[in-house]
């Protein structure tokens, strides 16, 4: 009875997760220039028009580029900061961890409303790299709390027995800690990237009047005309989402990045 | 390796990259943006460096005040559903075994990633005429003829319920699972049916962590700015939704800083609210 009571409540909230994916998964599908659902005849065609239609491919290569290389540089900042921490006593260092946190901590708007402001007072206003900084900078969060998470389970004793044996700073890091931390990297960077593949407002205030990433693109599509392929895209995402997570789940450890254990066991 | 001060430069040479660039591109554009809210307007969208109040004094209209009452309603009752949806679940997650809980995890952690875009697409299309649940309803014969549930307040709620819940279930997340299990077992050995120990031992030992995701939460819901605008109407729409109007489409970049300001102050004090009502709840 209490079984049953459960997986009833788990169920019911599993199909209110899962129907609007389902609805637009099958709109995709429609054969005519429609978004009925269930689809009336069977096309993959809405697939396809993201690769072929010039302007929705463009859109998706650019979206693609911004969360490549927003991701990296994401990383590159993070990895750097989190690293001092852990092997500096530098209490003032702290104040950079609360600014890499901050942005994703406040409304979105406030992150976009600031670099339009700033970019459109020092010029740069609709420079495609922009976009990248601002990305960076509004996701480092993310690989700053999983390095974080990753420097504080490694094993002190392990660099020390490194250093005892005559090996400078820069070889421990190399050969003791950054294989250790190399998974929190990669899972940082995966979070990094799919929440920037994802997201709009930032990227809308930055470079939206000069060029569409594919969120902005269909936002721009729900205003002026509906097509299928706005539900091909969505599915797209919703599976390259799903994927990037099954993958940091299948090679690092989810329960714990999401912290289930504290960082001590 | 002990930890130690840095000393030098090249000690120090790590940190300076990052803090230039957080400095750089956060610090100094958000300066920039509380600078802007106390700028005068210029016809024709630009706006010149001065000191004015104006900006903070359209607060004052009664249009600004319907729009911060009903983004304030609206953030509300996400959080309050939010959290009655996800306590629960988060609960009977957290009891299950470990590949069931990834399983969720990654199903949580993909719908939080979604652009807001394609979820406001998604519901729009759910509880649209033509393709939507009402069609299903007609169909079960539970209704007459399929009906458009987009706009509306209702759309507006659900959509915002659905980005928040996982939201809510990530942040109560570690504290359930590390929650003592011998504490609801004593309450069924004497006597206490499941409901019970849920409702009077699992709930007062969560108080401080609900209160946090609540707050959290709402948080979260005050910084929607797209499902208000893709599922309501204009009687919807959020204090996220006017900033980003009055910037891009009415070229009043003062006003929008100003009530950008106003949020970020909104939502600093709510935080500092949690972490009061943490150390109050703990004590």
């Amino acid at each position: 009875m209490e079984r049953a009571l459960s997986r009833l409540y788990l169920a019911l909230v599993g199909i209110f997760l899962a129907a609007p994916i389902v609805v637009v998964t099958g709109v995709s599908f429609n054969e005519k220039q429609n978004l009925a659902f269930p689809p009336q005849g069977f096309s993959l065609h809405w697939f396809a028009e993201i690769f072929v239609n010039p302007e929705w491919f463009r859109a998706l290569i650019a979206s693609v580029l911004l969360a490549v290389t927003s991701a990296a540089l994401a990383v590159a900042i993070a990895l750097p900061l989190a690293w001092f921490l852990w092997r500096r006593l530098a209490p003032w260092a702290q104040v950079f961890q609360l600014l890499g946190v901050a942005p994703f901590t406040l409304p979105p708007v406030i992150t976009a409303l600031g670099f339009l402001t700033f970019w459109a007072t020092s010029g740069f206003y609709g420079q495609p790299w922009t976009a990248v900084i601002a990305h960076a900078i509004f996701f480092v969060t993310l690989p700053l709390v999983t390095l974080t998470l990753g420097f504080s389970s490694i094993d002190r004793s392990l660099t020390e027995a490194a250093a005892t044996m005559g090996a400078d700073d820069r070889t421990v890091f190399r050969t003791v800690v950054l294989p250790l931390i190399l998974p929190y990297v990669v899972s940082g960077y995966a979070f990094a990237f799919v929440l920037s593949l994802n997201e709009y407002i930032v990227a809308y205030m930055t470079i939206g009047f000069v060029r569409e990433t594919l969120p902005i693109k269909v936002f721009n599509a729900l205003r002026y005309g509906y097509t299928p392929t706005m539900a091909a895209v969505s599915v797209l995402f919703v599976a390259v989402t799903a994927a990037v997570f099954g993958l940091i789940a299948r090679f690092g450890d989810l329960p714990k990045l999401m912290g289930a254990m504290s960082s001590k066991d | 390796m002990r930890r130690e001060p840095a000393r030098g430069l090249v000690q120090h040479l790590p940190v300076i990259f990052p803090g230039l660039m957080l400095t750089i591109f956060f610090i100094v554009p958000f300066g920039t943006m509380v600078a802007v809210s106390f700028f005068r307007r210029q016809q024709g969208g630009f706006y010149v460096p001065d000191f004015v109040l104006a900006n903070y004094a359209r607060f004052l209209t009664p249009f600004f005040g319907n729009v911060l009452v009903f983004s304030l309603y609206l953030a509300i009752a996400v959080a309050v559903v939010s959290l009655i949806i996800a306590v629960p679940f988060t609960y009977l997650i957290a009891r299950s075994r470990r590949v069931t809980q990834v399983l969720w995890l990654v199903a949580l952690l993909s719908i939080l990633s979604l652009s807001e875009v394609i979820i406001g697409f998604a519901w729009s299309t759910l509880l649209s005429r033509t393709a939507g649940i009402t069609n299903l309803l007609v169909r079960l014969g539970l209704m007459e003829a399929p009906q458009a549930l987009v706009p509306g307040f209702g759309a507006v709620l659900t959509g915002m319920v659905y980005q928040a819940m996982p939201y809510a279930v990530l942040v109560l997340y570690p504290s359930m699972v590390r929650l003592d299990p011998t504490l609801t077992e004593a309450a069924r050995t004497l006597g206490a049916s499941p409901l019970k120990a849920f409702f009077t031992v699992v709930l007062p030992a969560l108080r401080t962590t609900l209160v946090a995701t609540l707050i959290m939460a709402f948080i979260f819901a005050l910084g929607s700015y797209l499902l208000p605008q893709i599922l309501g109407r204009p009687s919807h729409w959020t204090l996220s939704v006017l900033i980003t109007d009055q910037a891009l489409y009415q070229s009043n970049m003062p006003f929008a800083a100003a009530m950008a300001v106003f949020l970020v102050l909104v939502s600093l004090a709510l935080v500092a609210l949690t972490m009061f009502a943490g150390k109050k709840l703990e004590a």
